[in-house]
């Protein structure tokens, strides 16, 4: 089947099948920024944005996708102006292995785009869906509040 | 001195010796500081390519049957079904694959562990065993033709218990006449790997003792989590040759494996490594990337293998559970005298790593206190049940949760603090560890002497930043009551006399520098600290240095990321071949100075930011050094490599402590605080040796609390998804405080220990005295469950008011 959705401001029509998952297809459309960990939505790697908020790509079947705009770990940052929240994991040498990375700036955007100003609480309950097994948990949390600081002073 | 002169004697003296001075390491200006790490921005960009990120046209995609039974023998394999399924190309089972025993532990050669395992069994040994695999167009295809493999199986007795599985009428779980081991390897009796070790006089001291302390502590099972499962690409290149793309942390012991299991030549295959999502010890295996490959050979097409999480729990490795007995012999002043271990290992159906992850439980804690003598009894066993293997602490986590929990109990029983009672026993500088040569690596390994050790200092730092003070007046008349637990760790610095790491340096036209190792970042950092380590001797930027790590066609040789090796191992490599270009470069500047009429001697260079300089007139950059000797004058390559092998193995220490809060009424655990004190040497990198501390650490909160196997009675693990394993998440994570306490290892690179594998030991204990102090209930079991500290404490205090009454 064919679908038709947004992804990282562009629209485009894809091949599905109609079991396929949201992260197949965008890892097969060439997006592998987004991680495949447990394929049952208790991981966190495969996070998206789905219409602005952040959702699981490997529970979310492709098809249901269409129609909704998608924004994943590529259209955020670049090498010559990375994203607050990166330059925040990176500085605060938050990333490890880096396979749980991309979700995580996932969903510290995702919690600062609502909430500009989250306690670390906040933070903490905001990243608890993320398995990370090689940081403990304790510089991404740093990062993602450091992120949500410096953003502050900027708008 | 000025740096001139230091960097003059720096070459002297490390071209004779090869080693740091003390006092060095104020002055360093690469090496301790919190550089960017070189992988860090495309991580966060989500550009790392893993194993799994690079699609090849026309790739097959694999799918295993695993065997439901936990103890059968194959009778017969009908895949007439399967193939007709659309899409599917080949099937492989015992029957159409080499009958050849191999472990897929993957160690130096030969393997201390056993060769008891082939690419499919004839019988199936557990829960998840290998019976077919099916390559197909699609994963979907494969997935479907594994369920219409027609299978019929001869159900045999299992048995799961390891007590039971050395009794004699004990079902025989490796009954192949191919398997093999180590001389104490009894087959017939389950035992994959025994030890029995004796130093000193131990019974006589048992004798003269005021106390002898025997207690029994259980540890379970536990599944590494790297986030990335493991996962296989391999395919032929246009010479025909198999290049095997892999997330493994020993891509020189894959390729050796590989080639003896495929029967091709080891020059045909190329394992590389790309960006891997961790690996903890799961990934020191050669656990799939044998069936992609046989795929490859016969059909001359790409193949891929990646498991899903609940094949990554169930059929991939776990931790060693163990049995622990620990003895101890003590005098009423508070001194030991003797220590006896007793372990009684579990590695499941296979015996990857069996041997050596039990000789590391007492290996990294026997020694941490001075005794007269030590014993040390092991067997390790099968069992129809999920493989155990190498994980992160290798032994050490078990070990210390015997340990630790005992000297509590003792100071307990002795009325000192148990703080107090530590100090008093535990080893320092200039110790003799005598039990390092009798325990060895499958051989006796060479005697180890301490140097650096700072462990009197990590307790008396961590006992401030908990408030160990406090411990007695916490406040426990509520509900939930408040407890402070301490414990004192060890562990070691690569397998001495066997871990050897290279690497290669060469320069380029911009005064920077390619380095080549074969050390593999698993996402521990090592490309970063290795590339600070280079850039430190060639005093030059970080950003002068490009890193290239494992790929057996382009690097040397490395043992691999395991046991705690890459920093202190592989660091010196690469620190070597950089002393070498450094020679080179004075060399070939004195060259350049000479045909131009201005002669120098070399003894009189020395290099500094990018530059040779000589005590007057202007210097050489590194840069034009390149340019001349690439394309005007004595044309060659500057570029060096060295090998590091070391007799020692330098343990890091650690005091760790932990302060809980235990509700009464649900059994629940809080971990409100975490301090871990470290003496990890220098610190190469100290956010990365932070980030090692605290992610080990939580590891094994997980391990102290909730990470455990359930299994049924037909040895099916039923909780195997990330929803019911349970590990620490960002809510469970206490305030965690990491102090780095500096010493010099004059045996490391810039005075390097590990700090990899230590964090990892101390949660369990520390943990379980902290939940002891609180509601005074001595558990000896993993994991500390709401459920069991219920049951517990509706006990004691049904006890408690018995004895009211």
């Amino acid at each position: 089947m064919k679908i038709e959705l947004r992804v990282n401001d562009r629209d485009v029509s894809w091949d599905c099948e109609p079991h396929e998952f949201l992260t197949e297809v965008l890892r097969r459309n060439g997006l592998t920024g987004t991680k495949r960990g447990c394929e049952s939505g208790d991981c966190g790697a495969c996070a998206v944005m789905l219409d602005g908020r952040e959702a699981p790509s490997c529970i979310v079947l492709a098809a249901q996708a269409a129609g909704h705009e998608i924004t994943t770990i590529e259209s955020i940052g670049s090498f010559e102006a990375p994203h607050a929240i990166q330059e925040a994991f990176v500085d605060r040498t938050a990333i490890q292995c880096g396979y749980c990375t991309p979700g995580m700036v996932i969903a510290a955007k995702a919690l600062i785009d609502r909430n500009p100003a989250p306690s670390e609480r906040e933070v903490r309950r905001h990243l608890a869906g993320h398995v990370c097994r090689c940081t403990g948990h304790v510089k991404p949390v740093a990062a993602v509040l450091e992120a949500a600081r410096g953003m502050e002073g900027e708008s | 001195m000025s740096r001139d002169e230091r960097n003059q004697e720096r070459r002297e003296e490390s071209w004779d010796t090869g080693e740091d001075r003390v006092g060095e390491q104020d002055d360093y200006r690469v090496v301790g500081k919190n550089e960017r790490r070189v992988d860090a921005l495309k991580l966060a960009l989500g550009r790392g390519t893993y194993t799994d990120d690079l699609a090849l046209e026309g790739t097959l995609h694999l799918k295993l049957l695993w065997s439901p039974h936990a103890h059968a023998h194959i009778v017969s394999i009908d895949t007439s079904a399967a193939e007709r399924v659309p899409g599917v190309v080949l099937i492989l089972h015992h029957g159409n694959v080499p009958r050849i025993p191999y472990t897929t532990a993957g160690q130096g050669h030969p393997e201390p562990s056993p060769y008891d395992q082939f690419v499919f069994p004839r019988k199936v040994r557990f829960v998840g065993d290998r019976v077919a695999c099916v390559a197909a167009e699609t994963e979907r295809a494969a997935a479907r033709a594994v369920q219409l493999i027609d299978v019929e199986y001869e159900l045999l007795e299992p048995v799961f218990d390891p007590r039971r599985a050395i009794e004699p009428g004990a079902p025989v779980i490796h009954d192949e006449p191919e398997a093999a081991g180590l001389p104490d390897y009894d087959k017939k009796r389950n035992i994959a790997a025994q030890m029995n070790v004796t130093h000193g006089d131990i019974d006589a001291e048992l004798d003269r003792a005021d106390l002898v302390l025997e207690r029994s502590y259980e540890v379970p099972y536990q599944h590494h989590a790297c986030l990335e499962p493991h996962v296989a690409l391999t395919w032929l290149d246009e010479d025909h040759r198999l290049v095997v793309r892999v997330a493994t942390q020993v891509p020189f012991h894959s390729r050796r494996i590989l080639a003896r299991i495929l029967r091709i030549p080891l020059r045909r295959i190329r394992v590389v490594k790309p960006r891997i999502g961790g690996g903890f010890g799961a990934k020191q295996e050669i656990l799939l990337e044998d069936l992609p490959a046989l795929v490859t050979l016969r059909t001359g097409r790409p193949a891929r293998l990646m498991l899903s999480r609940s094949e990554e729990i169930v059929s991939s490795r776990t931790r060693h559970p163990q049995l622990l007995r620990w003895k101890s012999a003590v005098t009423k002043e508070g001194r030991i005298l003797a220590q006896e271990l007793d372990v009684l290992a579990n590695t499941g159906a296979y015996g990857a790593h069996a041997l050596t992850v039990q000789t590391c439980t007492a290996g990294k804690t026997l020694p941490l206190y001075r005794a007269n003598a030590y014993r040390f009894l092991m067997k390790t066993v099968y069992t129809n049940l999920p493989v155990a293997g190498a994980f992160r602490g290798y032994g050490g986590p078990q070990g210390f949760v015997a340990l630790e929990c005992h000297m509590d109990e003792l100071a307990e029983k002795l009325g000192i603090d148990p703080l107090e009672f530590r100090r008093m026993n535990v080893i320092g500088p200039g110790h003799d560890n005598a039990l390092a040569q009798a325990l060895g690596e499958g051989k006796e390994g060479p005697p180890q002497k301490i140097r650096s050790c700072e462990v009197l200092e990590c307790i008396e730092r961590g006992q401030e930043a908990i408030g160990w003070d406090r411990r007695a007046s916490l406040d426990r008349s509520g509900v939930v009551k408040r407890g402070i637990g301490m414990s004192c760790l060890m562990h070691g610095s690569g397998i001495p006399g066997v871990d050897m790491g290279s690497a290669r340096v060469k320069l380029n036209e911009d005064g920077s520098f390619n380095l080549h190792v074969g050390a593999t970042d698993i996402g521990t950092g090592s490309d970063t600290i290795l590339s600070q380590i280079a850039a430190e001797t060639l005093c030059v930027a970080l950003d002068k240095v490009v890193i290239y790590s494992s790929d057996t066609d382009h690097t040397p040789f490395d043992t691999g990321a395991y046991a705690s090796s890459t920093t202190f191992i592989s660091g010196m490599a690469v620190k070597k071949s950089c002393l070498g270009v450094v020679r080179q470069l004075i060399e070939a500047a004195a060259e350049m100075w000479r045909s131009r009429g201005e002669p120098v001697s070399t003894d009189e260079l020395w290099v500094e930011q990018g530059n040779v300089r000589r005590p007057e007139g202007s210097p050489l950059s590194f840069s034009d050094i390149c340019l001349s000797t690439f394309y005007t004058h004595d044309q060659h390559q500057i570029m060096d490599h060295g090998s590091h092998m070391s007799f020692e193995c330098p343990p890091p220490f650690s005091a760790d402590f932990a302060e809980v809060e235990v509700d009464t009424e649900t059994g629940a655990v809080r971990v409100l605080k975490y301090v871990a004190a470290v003496d990890c040497g220098v610190a190469i990198h100290p956010a990365s040796a932070e980030g090692q501390t605290e992610g080990g650490a939580g590891m094994s909160m997980g391990y102290a609390l909730s990470e455990h196997f359930v299994f049924d009675d037909t040895g099916r693990v039923l909780n195997d998804t990330f929803r019911d394993y349970k590990q620490f998440t960002a809510l469970d994570m206490p305030h965690f405080e990491t102090i780095l306490i500096r010493s010099f290892e004059p045996a490391g690179p810039f005075g390097a220990k590990s700090v990899s594998e230590i964090p990892t030991d101390g949660p369990g204990p520390t943990i379980a005295n902290a939940v002891a102090n609180a509601i005074g209930i001595r558990f000896r079991e993993l994991p500390l469950t709401p459920e069991k500290i219920r049951r517990a404490w509706i006990d004691h205090r049904t006890n408690v008011e018995e004895l009211v009454k």
